[in-house]
């Protein structure tokens, strides 16, 4: 096993409301490879969302800790990638300013940046869009410059909050198809939440499974299935014991 | 019956579909032209009450030649524009400041909001007893008009900003810089600039008011004078100069929204 990137220690969130405290994540820990792929499912409202904002530095743990590289996470870090549910692209900014907004916030020297740039937009398939504005493009294709954006400041680690949950099934295999092809090509570590298990499976190197209320790690599952994935292993015997052991895992605690 | 207020439709090649969307415009101005003369013309009233659009043409001819309307109206717009300076900077800075912490909001809004029910025209003579006459008062009558509409929509501006693209922009690491600069000001803008089209409008009035209550330059006083001396005529040249004025402040801003706003088409 590679390295450890991404390491979460007893890691638990809690959200002062109006009337009661409300306990999202209890407690977990595990810890994540340099360059695997890993998927976390659960049941609505279990505090996905949540765990992974607390990995990418959005959030500060109410107790425990993140260790990125070894090291305790204090904030938001250019080395993280984020990418989330919405494309939240900037409705006045072209493709290309979308996707070069990260390099201009930390002052990227113009000829790199347009670089870069070019280099993504290929990357995700969208040349020949560069200058169309958000409102010209379909939800696959703005999810397309969301993930280049991701990956401008080409960070180790990509955060994905269910990123293919506003898509249609066509389009959701599609790019799921195209995550991972860039994910094994830019060498990244991925930890991507996702509702769906058959997703998850057909994805990921390790799914982990969280129940809801607060928030518990249920099951951590390495894949095994061979790579590239293809849409056909969903059919295979293994894979369906997969979801089933998966699904049991956050059927438990409903 | 012919009629000399007419909006020429530019007639350039390639600009046919411009020139056809004006001829309506240009028709209904015509048509209020002829109504006009003609109450003016057959109506029987005496030329100090409704005088014709040809005496009023002829008072424009002869205020233009002599330089007076220029001279009054740049200082009417001087003060209009400095006016709105002032009132948009002040209301943007406070409104940037009430929008980003609901502390200063609740104890400031009542304040604004009581200012708000004073009507600037009520209070414009004690701010020329404690500013005197000058170009001061009536900036700040300007200023004092302008304000609360470009406060408001600041403030609605800054808080309709969507909150995924707040936490994109903290993922990213934006300074408070940053965000005003990339997510905030043009996120803001559409509503900021229909704050700016409403104060453009109502600033103008401002200094009308402050013209009429202070009277020593500018068109407010032009037309005062022209009233007290029954140069009807002159008071409508007046009354023309500021709607000229105010359409001309509004089209600038609709022009910076067709500049800037072109994405949300």
């Amino acid at each position: 096993m590679k390295e450890k990137i991404l390491e979460a220690i007893h890691l638990t969130k809690e959200f002062t409301g109006a009337e009661k405290e409300l306990r999202a994540l209890g407690e977990v820990s595990f810890s994540i490879a340099r360059e695997e792929f890993v998927c976390v499912v659960g049941p609505s409202g279990c505090g996905k969302s949540t765990l992974l904002r607390l990995l990418g530095g959005l959030l500060r743990p109410t107790a425990g800790e993140v260790l990125f590289e070894g090291r305790a996470l204090a904030g938001p870090s250019p080395r993280i990638g984020f990418m989330f549910q919405l494309p939240n692209l900037m409705p006045w900014r072209s493709v290309e300013r979308n996707i070069r907004l990260p390099l201009e916030l930390d002052g990227t020297p113009e000829a790199e940046a347009r670089a870069a740039v070019k280099d993504l937009v290929k990357l995700v398939g969208l040349t020949g869009f560069e200058g169309s504005l958000p409102r010209e493009l379909s939800g696959g294709m703005a999810q397309r410059v969301a993930l280049a954006r991701a990956l401008a400041h080409d960070p180790e680690v990509l955060l994905l909050d269910e990123p293919f949950g506003a898509l249609d099934a066509m389009t959701r295999d599609r790019m799921g198809a195209e995550l991972m092809r860039i994910a094994r090509d830019r060498r990244k570590t991925v930890v991507m939440v996702t509702h769906s298990i058959p997703e998850a499976i057909l994805m990921a190197d390790r799914v982990l499974a969280l129940t809801s209320r607060p928030g518990r790690l249920r099951l951590d599952l390495a894949v095994g299935l061979p790579r590239p994935r293809r849409e056909e292993m969903t059919y295979t015997k293994k894979f369906g014991a997969m979801a089933e052991r998966i699904r049991a895992a956050i059927g438990e605690a409903v | 019956m012919n009629n000399n207020i007419n909006l020429k439709a530019p007639g350039s090649r390639g600009k046919r579909s411009y020139a056809l969307r004006l001829m309506p415009v240009a028709a209904a101005v015509g048509v209020c032209g002829a109504v006009w003369q003609a109450a003016a013309g057959f109506g029987g009233m005496p030329a100090f009450i409704l005088p014709g659009p040809m005496a009023v043409a002829g008072r424009l001819t002869d205020s233009l030649s002599d330089g007076s309307l220029v001279r009054h109206s740049l200082v009417t717009l001087g003060e209009v524009l400095a006016g709105m300076a002032a009132g948009v900077g002040a209301a943007a800075l406070l409104g940037y400041l009430l929008s980003k912490s609901r502390l200063a909001e609740q104890i400031l809004a009542p304040y604004i909001v009581a200012t708000q029910a004073i009507p600037v025209v009520a209070i414009a003579p004690l701010l020329f007893i404690w500013l005197g006459s000058g170009l001061e008062s009536k900036v700040l009558i300007c200023a004092l008009i302008v304000f609360f509409p470009v406060l408001v929509n600041t403030v609605i501006g800054l808080r309709s900003v969507s909150a995924n693209l707040r936490e994109l922009m903290r993922s990213l690491g934006a300074s408070r810089w940053q965000n005003f600069r990339h997510l905030e000001l043009p996120a803001a803008l559409p509503v900021l600039l229909g704050g700016l089209k409403i104060g453009a409008t109502l600033s103008v009035i401002g200094a009308v008011v402050g013209e009429f209550i202070a009277p020593d330059r500018g068109l407010g006083f032009l037309i005062s004078i022209a009233r007290g001396q029954y140069d009807t005529a002159l008071v409508f040249v007046g009354v023309f100069s500021l709607v000229a004025m105010a359409l001309g402040l509004y089209g600038l801003v609709a022009w910076a929204e067709n500049r800037f706003l072109a994405w949300r088409e």
